[in-house]
């Protein structure tokens, strides 16, 4: 008997995904837990097992197509010797009836949560929510629906919708005339395809600008004592290689134990007030970035917190992350120090309440006791969400810092 | 004297004003309403639901004489209108009571009283001229609906010219009637007098009957109600009203003629005016025209918090239209966000004469006006097989499309049962479904239903059973 296999959800937010790769071929025999395509989501690309065995009859979702919609059926397992038919109709609109057969959504990490948004996720596809009349007028006049904000009971889109774009329709057409004018004085130009992380990089980022309220406040650390005792630790065990990034996640996370109001995040309801630092450590990616999370930070002690975190920023650039993995923390840190960067103010990922941007340790002259001195100095910038964190909180956070990384053997207790 | 708080005050317990307050209520508002007379207004007690009644008896009576046609013998038919009457009003009473138990289920304060506004969202309750209550709200919604229109000259008495009230309790069965208007109202009496035996003339002003229908069926209702013994002048207006001891004698003219004509009754039914007086409209900012209030599209009237539904406000002048607007009014005040203002044209109307009559959207003539290019299928009862074993042949079903996009612009029903199955058409309306959606929906076999797939069909020329 044919077998569905649909568009897994690898969170309980996804609801569209690309299919990035197939692993087998039509006609391959599949077993459970093989795996046989790759999804890529928000921020990760995620493997998908089977979890029956049969022969790969048909695959219905070429590899590289974007925007799968969660739980359409993107391929057809059968049995020996059967054939897959083409009365796939039927056979769709029985995946849409009976989400519980299911085979795809297997992914160990995705079980708890799968059941549940594969019930409530809409299988309608692709087809936007429009009333037939709308449609036909859209079609007639070369309207694109999925542009169309409806105005109908639950977002449908009406007749009026239509008719407004295509009375404003004149405008949009001529607008993207002129953009491509404003294209033909430039060089060549080659349109790039948004990958779903840069889709949600420009949301996410866009959100937060315009409505989170940031301030920044920033600190000169010296760095000597630190990098003295890193040098020391380094060299008791050649394994251990402690990077300074991972000293400054441990400040941050012993900081914020010592000053929770900074541990935050703003929401209408109140303010959530976290009972540990969870630490979202902006790691760069091919195609963007990701933060995956150091849990309850300031309960690892340094070796633990290093192997954690290089075994994170590794799986993070192989985009093998699970999804509990970058989802959530409480407090992000953003170090781009090894790229020479002086300082620079990091926008916040909300809902947290603070972001702290870490540029380069470098020598700089200070001023000791009146006279000149060299000193390995960094920057820290926090950007910090005035709702929810204020000056003052900001300022003592940094303190707390700083102090803890200029007098670093704090942070080896 | 006390004076009370609520969230919103109605004025009004009619079809407009009851669902608004039961609406309201639902909403979490504390709610009073404020009626002078009945629960239900004048759709519930003298209108809409009586009249059914009153129908319901004379369609009873139309199939009984017609028993041999169906292989049954009936001998010796008659009846009593008197008994005719307290049918009706026995149905009236008891949804009228039916409306104190759900706004007391749903906790809504019924105050027994005149209403007249204040101004500045406070209003006072006067039971027989004297202040009882004084009540505030930011809210406050007029649903104090319409009466019949009177003409200077031809002022019903009670006795000999009725209106809409003397004629739904007459005591004795007149001879002979005139109904003078054409309308819902005029043709729902003029079809129940003459199914129970009067001699029926109806008088209308403009050049047809049911003028608000398409011309088809203002054209086919009139053959047919001639054909039933009554006698119809279109184009034809009142000139004079004489009075004597059990008549009236009625001077009419058409076309520059005059002509008189006498009757044992004269049923006014020219249409209403809104109920404007006395309700301390003067104490406000709300416009009055044309005896109704002035609202926009969300029924806010120029006053701050202050609203009006139903007959107080234009037309169409129905108890569902009323309805929903109580329920667009309540929702936007607290502030839901799908709340949309009501599509005029989705509206139905639905007269019950006998043969019924059924519509909604544009007529052919109007669909035209608005410029559309149009395709219009027809479809007759003689062509339905339930029609025929129902002995009710005579009718027809009527869509208009619009060619181009394929939007079903209007449908217009003549025939048995056509009140029920209109909805079909305003659901399709209302989804802005195409002709393709409804030539795809399936109909069940044997109903009457499916003249309305088949004529979608014929106006694509795709008709199968005629």
């Amino acid at each position: 008997m044919a077998i569905q296999v649909l568009m897994p959800a690898l969170s309980p937010t996804m609801t569209e995904g690309n299919l990035a790769k197939w692993h087998k071929k039509e006609g391959d025999t599949v077993s459970a837990g093989d795996v046989i395509a790759e999804i890529e989501t928000d921020k990760a690309t995620m493997e998908v097992e089977a979890v029956d065995e049969g022969i790969l009859g048909k695959i219905l979702v070429a590899e590289g197509s974007q925007g799968v919609k969660v739980n359409e059926v993107i391929a057809v397992l059968v049995g020996e010797g059967e054939k897959y038919e083409a009365g796939s109709a039927s056979q769709k609109a029985q995946a849409a009836e009976q989400p519980k057969t299911v085979t795809a959504a297997n992914v160990p990490d995705a079980k708890a949560s799968a059941p549940k948004s594969l019930t409530l996720t809409p299988v309608a596809g692709n087809r936007p929510f429009a009333s037939p009349l709308a449609r036909r007028i859209a079609e007639q006049n070369n309207v694109d629906l999925s542009a169309i904000k409806g105005s109908g009971p639950n977002g449908r889109i009406v007749k009026a919708d239509v008719e407004n774009v295509k009375a404003t329709g004149g405008k949009s057409s001529s607008a993207a005339k002129k953009s491509a004018d404003t294209f033909s004085l430039l060089p060549d130009v080659e349109l790039i395809p948004h990958t779903t992380m840069r889709k949600v990089i420009a949301k996410r980022l866009t959100e937060a600008k315009q409505q989170v309220p940031h301030f920044y406040l920033n600190m000169d650390i010296e760095l000597d004592a630190l990098l003295a005792l890193r040098k020391q630790l380094n060299a008791r065990d050649e394994k251990l290689k402690l990077s300074v990034n991972d000293f400054i996640i441990r400040a941050c996370a012993l900081a914020l134990v010592e000053v929770p109001a900074a541990n935050a995040s703003w929401s209408d309801e109140g303010v959530h007030q976290y009972a540990w630092p969870d630490i979202s450590v902006a790691v760069a990616i091919e195609g963007g970035l990701i933060t995956p999370i150091i849990r309850a930070a300031h309960d690892k002690r340094l070796p633990t917190l290093s192997s954690e975190m290089k075994d994170l920023a590794s799986r993070a650039r192989a985009g093998k992350l699970k999804p509990e993995e970058f989802q959530g923390g409480t407090f992000s840190l953003s170090n781009l120090g090894m790229f020479g960067v002086k300082n620079f103010n990091a926008i916040i990922n909300p809902p947290q309440g603070c972001i702290l941007a870490v540029g380069a340790g470098e020598e700089r002259p200070v001023v000791k006791n009146g006279s000149l001195a060299v000193a390995t100095v960094m920057t820290a910038t926090l950007s910090v969400d005035h709702r929810v964190v204020d000056g003052a909180v900001g300022a003592q956070f940094l303190g707390a810092f700083k102090k803890l990384l200029e007098d670093p053997l704090a942070l080896v207790l | 004297m006390t004076s009370q708080a609520f969230d919103i005050i109605i004025i009004g317990g009619g079809p407009g004003g009851y669902v608004a307050a039961i609406r309201a209520a639902q909403l979490k508002m504390k709610v009073a309403l404020v009626e002078r007379e009945h629960l239900g207004g004048i759709c519930l007690n003298w209108g809409c639901i009586p009249t059914k009644a009153l129908l319901r008896s004379a369609e009873v009576m139309h199939l009984i004489k017609h028993a041999d046609s169906f292989g049954l013998s009936v001998k010796d038919v008659s009846f009593d209108i008197k008994k005719v009457v307290e049918r009706s009003r026995k149905v009236a009473k008891q949804l009228s009571g039916g409306i104190g138990h759900l706004l007391k289920k749903n906790k809504v304060t019924v105050f027994d009283g005149e209403a007249k506004l204040l101004g500045q969202g406070s209003l006072s309750v006067s039971k027989g001229g004297k202040v009882v209550e004084t009540l505030t709200a930011p809210h406050i919604v007029l649903a104090t609906g319409a009466r019949a229109r009177v003409l200077s000259g031809f002022e019903p008495d009670g006795k000999i010219v009725w209106s809409y009230k003397e004629a739904m309790v007459p005591e004795t069965m007149p001879k002979s009637l005139i109904v003078v208007g054409s309308g819902a109202i005029g043709m729902e009496f003029a079809s129940f007098y003459r199914t129970l035996g009067a001699d029926v003339t109806v008088v209308e002003a403009v050049d047809r009957i049911l003028s608000a229908e398409d011309e088809e069926i203002s054209a086919f209702a009139h053959k047919s109600f001639e054909k039933q013994g009554m006698k119809i002048f279109t184009k034809t207006t009142l000139k004079a009203l004489k009075k004597a001891a059990n008549s009236a004698t009625l001077t009419l003219e058409h076309n520059g003629k005059t002509q008189e004509l006498n009757a044992e009754r004269v049923i006014m039914a020219v249409g209403i005016v809104g109920n404007v007086e006395n309700i301390g409209l003067e104490n406000t900012k709300a416009k009055v025209e044309k005896s109704h209030i002035v609202v926009n599209q969300w029924l806010e009237t120029d006053e701050k918090g202050l609203y009006a539904i139903g007959d107080v406000v234009s037309a169409p002048w129905l108890a569902h239209k009323a309805s929903h607007e109580g329920i667009i009014c309540v929702e936007k005040i607290a502030g839901l966000k799908d709340v949309h203002p009501m599509k005029t044209k989705l509206i139905p109307g639905c007269t019950y004469c006998h043969p019924q009559v059924a519509s909604v959207g544009l007529s052919e003539a109007k669909a035209k006006a608005a410029g559309h290019e149009i395709k219009v299928g027809r479809f007759p009862f003689m062509g339905n097989g339930k029609a025929i074993a129902l002995g009710e042949p005579e009718g027809f079903v009527k869509t208009i499309f619009d060619a181009k996009t394929g939007e079903l612009l209007g449908a217009h029903m003549i025939g048995a049962e056509v009140t029920e199955m209109i909805q079909g058409y305003v659901v399709a309306m209302n989804l802005e479904t195409t002709e393709v959606d409804l030539m795809h929906t399936i109909f069940p076999h044997p109903t009457l239903s499916e003249m309305m797939h088949e004529s979608v069909l014929d106006a694509y020329g795709k008709v199968v059973h005629f």
